[in-house]
């Protein structure tokens, strides 16, 4: 059974302006123990999607589908029993996390926190014992766990707070942009310290980015979302090897590749669409070179290519494929 | 790739940046600890080339950028612009230069005045130095900056506010505002950093279609890599406030010869699947500027100097820039 | 284009101004205030009474409202009514110009403490907290003793008094103005310090300043008021605060005429209430803008 599963969930938020359907329809599943990358550029509904997960979404949206965890659906449950599930079963580390911590409260209290916390049955002494393991875990020393974190450098408060979200050892981390602010050798650092640990603790891990190469450095399947909608879905081989959808071919050009030739990078001509009145047909008609008119009126469907490898394109068939 | 001529538009000679850091109650602590955010940097720049600046932050390659525009004070060394010291220069003569140096920002939200309209922000360079008094004259000189930076139609676009731009849009305002004094060399800091990534190549392809039709010649500063690969002719890899390597860009990504630039790129990431073999992922964090150690600035994190069963060597001898041709490590093992 | 900055400029005003409008507390300010104004303004021009003119018998004084006098007379005879109305035009007159003087000064002293760094700036500042702490009323008892009492001496001391809190918030604002990028970008360009200041810093303290000016001319008033209570006021050109210490030099209070103790008292108030109400509303509206851009 899968470890989590999304079916047609939907977020909207309500503003001045309309309704934004942030995410409109989305259907995922992750197995114990996989990382799935989440990608897409800003605005298309991939933070949106990941914090609904454990429920972390403002008031003023609105979720509605079915997130099946654990064989459950939290969207069925109360605050109180979300609240059991938060940091026990799922954790979150938060786009700009080093810079979350509490400058008056030393580093290890803030990880021991979450342990008394969600887990109040365990004694303070058995809490701190574990907040040390865990320093050790993410490869800081023990000797730091009394240090504020004006102390520590950036990367090493990326290190406490994966700590954080490994303390009362839930069974999946949601990872929103790790390591976007980070320099290339400490997100290196973090991103080992990453796989590392899912190796060792047998972590599923959801990690939302905009750097498809931070993702395929990092994942097993890959879920490409454009404007609230899921437009390729497979294993990170065959949507990076061979991507069926024109908007993963176009992305995957804008990322520089130092080991083969030197061709420049492309860009995608045109924005988004507008999320509030989202338009008829394929979302990305109005930027894609190679939309024909039913790419205008219709929406497309996901199909599957091959095994696990589906595509959300009127022309994605399994002998079209574009082979990178 | 243009030829190498001989003679350097720009040349950055031993430059020092010192910042002193005084220690508490004002001043009147403990005296004597200095930030060496530049220390001792030697680099040629020849005209129409792309020159990549690269390092983590924190290495000193933005500060050498604003010494270059005399937002920051040289403590040492000069910099040379067409025979003259820039950081001697003062008065009417720095203005002048500041006609023919340019700064793009990272911050294209950040970086125009949320006052001003696209027009004002274009046509001040114009007012500052009392040029293109007469106002149509101005008019059409923005008009046609607005439009070589790919803003259509610049007359709409010039009435317009920043707020009502997108990041890409700002930043092109904002190298159509270096383009009207006719400048001859653009310093960009991290110009495209803060932008989507579908928005990147767009402006990357601007910065380079200008420097066919405008005759610029470019300082680009980055931490990623991977930009560098795409738009410099030569890499300079900066660590510590020094240059470790330096050379033609094929050159320093494909075959790199310091351990520091070898450590990087194997840890680049690239869009392609896997975990990657053979990743050098150095330990820890560069010393402070604050106390750089004696010898090698790299001994503490180098993988070499390990492999090699630690050589004196290394914290006896600040090595130099030396090696083959145009591709030069600050090494003594390479 | 200046004209589109004019444009702009107008956007913003209107943009402020409605949201102060749909701010309960802001619109009860601006009723407050257009009542008085338009009363200050008009009142003296439409009403027929003459507010010097004396009463002519002795039982002409203190006399209750009536048909003849709204708000009775005073000590003289006075029509109160008229007096109240032309005490207005005095007030709010001290109050503006007061306050004209302290933006004026405390803006610009701001704006040079703030961008300049160095000694001069540590004195200037130095300077103005000297200001900050001076006591309003052995001033002005100490400026009446020398020059004597009169509108100019009331409206140069709160001036001088009340422009330093003002410099200190304009400086703070200024000081991250300063160290923004756009700034940074301009200096790069070869700009002149005067042109920073004039062009982009500025433009940008303006709707701090505004919002402030508004805050001071409610303490300016409330100022006047209570200088002049004390008896420190002009004795020929009667505000609502020398109509006051008329009114206790003469007894009001233990005569009962509450028509001569009430309206002057109840003017101060809603004039000041006003004043405040609209400039904690702006405050509000004009702050948080100020970060988000």
């Amino acid at each position: 059974m899968s470890l989590l599963e999304l079916r047609d969930l939907r977020v909207t938020y309500a503003t001045g302006d309309g309704d934004v359907k942030a995410v409109d329809g989305l259907s995922l599943s992750l197995e114990p123990g996989e990382a799935l990358g989440l990608a897409g550029e800003s605005g298309c509904g991939k933070t949106t999607s990941g914090l609904a997960i454990p429920r972390l979404l403002p008031p003023s949206a609105t979720v509605s589908g079915q997130i099946i965890f654990d064989g459950e659906d939290l969207l069925r449950l109360s605050e109180k029993e979300m609240e059991h599930r938060r940091w026990r079963k799922i954790s979150v580390v938060f786009q700009g996390a080093m810079n979350a911590l509490d400058p008056v409260q030393s580093v290890g209290s803030q990880i021991l926190e979450p342990i008394r916390q969600h887990e109040r049955e365990t004694s303070l002494t058995d809490a701190r014992a574990r907040v040390l393991e865990l320093l050790d875990l993410v490869g800081l020393a023990r000797s730091r766990a009394g240090q504020y974190p004006h102390e520590y450098s950036g990367g090493m408060r990326q290190r406490a707070m994966i700590a954080m979200a490994l303390a009362c050892r839930p069974s999946l981390v949601i990872a929103d942009e790790p390591v976007t602010a980070l320099d290339v050798m400490v997100q290196a650092q973090v991103l080992d310290l990453l796989r590392t640990l899912r190796r060792e603790l047998g972590l599923a891990m959801i990690l939302i980015s905009h750097d498809l190469s931070v993702i395929a450095e990092t994942c097993d399947r890959v879920a490409i979302m454009y404007a609230g909608r899921l437009a390729e879905q497979g294993s990170a081989e065959d949507v990076y090897r061979a991507p069926a959808h024109p908007y993963t071919q176009a992305l995957l050009r804008a990322f520089p590749n130092i080991h083969t030739s030197r061709e420049f990078v492309a860009g995608i001509p045109g924005h988004p669409p507008d999320l509030i009145e989202p338009p008829v047909g394929c979302r990305f008609a109005d930027r894609c070179p190679r939309a024909i008119e039913r790419c205008h009126a219709e929406e497309p469907v996901l199909r599957s290519m091959t095994p696990g490898h589906t595509v959300a394109c009127h022309l994605a068939t399994p002998d079209a494929l574009d082979h990178a | 790739m243009p030829d190498l001529p001989l003679e350097p538009v720009l040349q950055i000679k031993d430059l020092q940046v010192h910042f002193p850091v005084r220690g508490g109650f004002g001043g009147l602590g403990r005296p004597g600890r200095v930030v060496r955010a530049v220390d001792g940097v030697t680099l040629d720049i020849y005209p129409g080339e792309v020159l990549a600046l690269v390092g983590e932050s924190g290495c000193g390659k933005t500060t050498i950028a604003r010494t270059v525009m005399r937002l920051e004070q040289a403590t040492g060394g000069q910099v040379v612009y067409r025979g003259q010291d820039l950081t001697r220069l003062r008065g009417r003569a720095l203005r002048r230069l500041r006609q023919k140096i340019q700064l793009v920002f990272q911050d294209p939200y950040e970086s125009l005045d949320p006052r001003q309209t696209v027009y004002d922000i274009v046509a001040e360079p114009l007012i500052i130095h009392g040029l293109a008094s007469d106002e149509a004259d101005r008019r059409q000189i923005v008009h046609a900056a607005l439009a070589a930076a790919g803003l259509y139609p610049p007359e709409q676009i010039a009435r317009r506010y920043p707020h009502h731009l997108s990041g890409g849009q700002r930043q092109r305002v904002a190298i159509a505002a270096t383009l009207v004094l006719r400048p001859d060399f653009i310093v960009a800091d991290e110009p495209v950093s803060m932008l989507d990534v579908s928005v990147r190549a767009e402006i990357l392809k601007l910065m380079l279609e200008l420097r066919m039709s405008h005759g610029l010649t470019y300082l680009f500063i980055t931490h990623d890599l991977s930009l560098a690969w795409v738009i410099a002719d030569r890499i300079a890899v900066v660590y510590l406030g020094r240059i470790v390597e330096i050379g033609p860009t094929d050159a320093v990504i494909s075959a790199p010869r310091h351990p520091y630039t070898k450590a990087l790129v194997s840890v680049v990431p690239v869009p392609e699947p896997g975990e990657r073999s053979g990743q050098i992922i150095l330990s820890g964090e560069a010393p402070s500027p604050m106390a750089i150690p004696s010898g090698c600035r790299f001994q503490s994190r180098c993988w070499l100097r390990r492999d090699l069963g630690n050589p004196s060597r290394c914290e006896t001898d600040d090595p130099h820039l030396a090696g083959p041709g145009d591709h030069t490590a600050a090494c003594h093992f390479v | 284009m200046p004209r589109e900055r004019w444009v702009r400029t107008w956007h913003d005003a209107s943009r402020v101004a409605g949201l102060a409008w749909s701010d309960p507390l802001g619109r009860a300010g601006f009723l407050l205030l257009s009542v008085t104004i338009l009363v200050a303004i008009v009142g003296p021009v439409v009403l027929p009474f003459d507010p010097a003119k004396v009463g002519s018998t002795a039982a002409s004084i203190f006399e209750h409202p009536s048909a003849a006098h709204w708000l009775g007379t005073d000590e003289l005879g006075r029509d109160v009514f008229r007096e109240t109305i032309s005490g207005s035009q005095i007030s709010l007159l001290v109050g503006l110009l007061a306050t004209a003087i302290s933006m004026v000064v405390g803006t610009t002293v701001g704006l040079i403490g703030g961008y300049f760094r160095g000694a001069g700036s540590s004195v200037l500042m130095r300077f103005t907290d000297f200001f900050l702490v001076l006591p309003t009323l052995p001033l002005i008892i100490v400026l009446a003793a020398l020059f004597g009492q009169s509108l100019t001496i009331i409206i140069l001391v709160i001036g001088l008094t009340s422009w330093a809190s003002t410099a200190r918030i304009v400086r703070a604002q200024v000081l991250s103005l300063r160290e923004r990028t756009f700034v940074e970008r301009v200096r790069g360009l070869g700009a002149s310090d005067l042109r920073i200041i004039g062009v982009h810093i500025l433009p940008n303290v303006l709707p701090l300043v505004f919002a402030n000016t508004v805050l001071v001319i409610a303490g300016s008033i409330l100022s006047e008021a209570t200088l002049a209570f004390l008896g420190l006021g002009d004795p020929v050109h009667v505000s609502w605060g020398t109509m006051l210490h008329f009114a206790f030099e003469a007894g009001a209070a233990g005569r009962g005429a509450w028509w001569y103790l009430l309206p002057p008292g109840i003017g101060i108030v809603v004039v000041v209430l006003g004043f405040t109400l609209i400039g904690h509303t702006l405050d509000r509206i004009v702050n948080p803008r100020l970060r988000s851009r």
